[in-house]
């Protein structure tokens, strides 16, 4: 299983980025080789639709499970349509999320913000 | 008037009088069109409530999906600029509200999968107030963007004496507006949170090349913050109308305070010719 998690520093001791889509970076777990790698987030300085990209950029990466404070409801009609799992971020280290995660102790992410649009 | 011109009305933030002077200058100008950019609440009609010739429905083109055609190649979604699309196991997904219609999608797509739809964004109301044309246009609620009606409003431009009443802000309908303006008047009013939003407006102006002065709006006899900025920053103040009692009252019934107070009639043309001099001058 991979899972995803929006990361401010290339490191599984960094916090758990506050935003998804401008998450500088994504970190890549997979359960089964417990191996981790990290992403750069080509939408982190989009100027409008950083969700949508950033939900494109995981899906492409075949994710199973998106562990994060919080999503936008355009990203999340991508993620869902790819049946990525939402997860809601406890706030420790990703090491300790994942953790957590592997444990069955993160709920599910159940409540999808409008976005922070601008004209 | 033979010539064309077209003097912008801004202010930086919402507020500060830029439709009370709009729809004052317009009216002194006679012979004259008066447009109202202000897409997302328009106003200036309440003023000078034009008798209405004609109205038009609006529409700006999104992308419909044939999923009997799409392959799920992604050529659209990645070259999409502003992400409105999105590939989910071989399947499109299109965000209507964050196209910006350029109608790229269509013309790279190569199954003739994506279709221009046409959809409402508004209404565009022509209609005249004596010798003025008054052009306005109103977006539909909830729609992300009044761009495209901004340029509608443009390209029903008749030439002569043009007064736009411009959009709030400092973002891509003030933006918009101002492509079309020989002349842009700033509208401050004289507290700190008018003087930074003056100064963002300026800035706005002064990056697309517009001439510029500012009408420092409201002023009493304390320190203005907006006219501090205006003299620390090169924008000619080209007027000053002090606040007045009766002013607020006439205008907060809907009336114009030039067709009611004969000082007010001079005050606007005389601001209006300054206008014109220091556009030509420009």
């Amino acid at each position: 299983m991979i899972i995803a998690v929006p990361a401010e520093n290339q490191s599984l001791d960094s916090a758990i980025c506050q935003s998804f889509g401008r998450a500088p970076f994504f970190c890549i777990y997979d359960t089964e080789s417990e191996s981790s790698r990290f992403i750069d987030n080509s939408a982190k300085e989009a100027s409008g639709g950083a969700g949508i990209e950033a939900a494109q950029l995981l899906v492409d990466q075949n994710v199973d499970a998106l562990i994060t404070y919080r999503i936008g409801e355009n990203a999340a009609r991508v993620l869902k349509a790819a049946q990525t799992t939402l997860l809601k971020a406890v706030n420790l280290s990703i090491a300790d999320n994942v953790a957590n995660f592997l444990e069955g102790k993160l709920p599910s992410l159940d409540e999808i913000h409008s976005g922070y649009h601008h004209g | 008037m033979a010539e064309d011109i077209t003097i912008a009305v801004l202010s930086g933030k919402g507020g500060t009088g830029k439709t009370m002077v709009s729809v004052n200058l317009a009216a002194v100008a006679g012979n004259a069109t008066y447009i109202d950019c202000d897409v997302e609440e328009p106003n200036g009609h309440l003023f000078l409530k034009p008798a209405m010739l004609s109205q038009e429905i609006i529409t700006i083109g999104k992308p419909e999906v044939d999923n009997r055609l799409c392959d799920g190649c992604k050529i659209c979604s990645d070259a999409c600029a502003f992400k409105a699309l999105a590939v989910v196991k071989k399947k499109l997904l299109i965000f209507p509200e964050i196209c910006h219609s350029c109608g790229l999608c269509y013309t790279l797509c190569p199954q003739g999968a994506l279709t221009e739809v046409q959809q409402s964004l508004g209404v565009l109301y022509t209609g005249h107030h004596e010798d003025l044309r008054v052009l306005a246009a109103e977006m539909n609620i909830g729609e992300p963007s009044g761009v495209p009606l901004i340029k509608a409003l443009m390209s029903h431009m008749s030439g002569g004496l043009t007064i736009i009443d411009g959009p709030p802000g400092s973002g891509c309908l003030v933006h918009e507006t101002i492509e079309h303006a020989d002349f842009c008047l700033l509208v401050a009013e004289p507290t700190r949170f008018g003087e930074q939003n003056l100064a963002l407006v300026h800035r706005l102006v002064t990056l697309m090349g517009k001439p510029a002065a500012v009408l420092l709006n409201k002023t009493t006899g304390d320190p203005n913050p907006s006219e501090a900025y205006a003299k620390a920053n090169g924008l000619p103040i080209i007027a000053s109308l002090p606040w007045d009692d009766e002013l607020a009252r006439v205008t907060s019934r809907g009336a114009l305070i030039t067709e009611e107070h004969g000082a007010y009639r001079q005050y606007f043309s005389t601001l209006l010719a300054t206008i014109l001099k220091e556009a030509h001058r420009a």
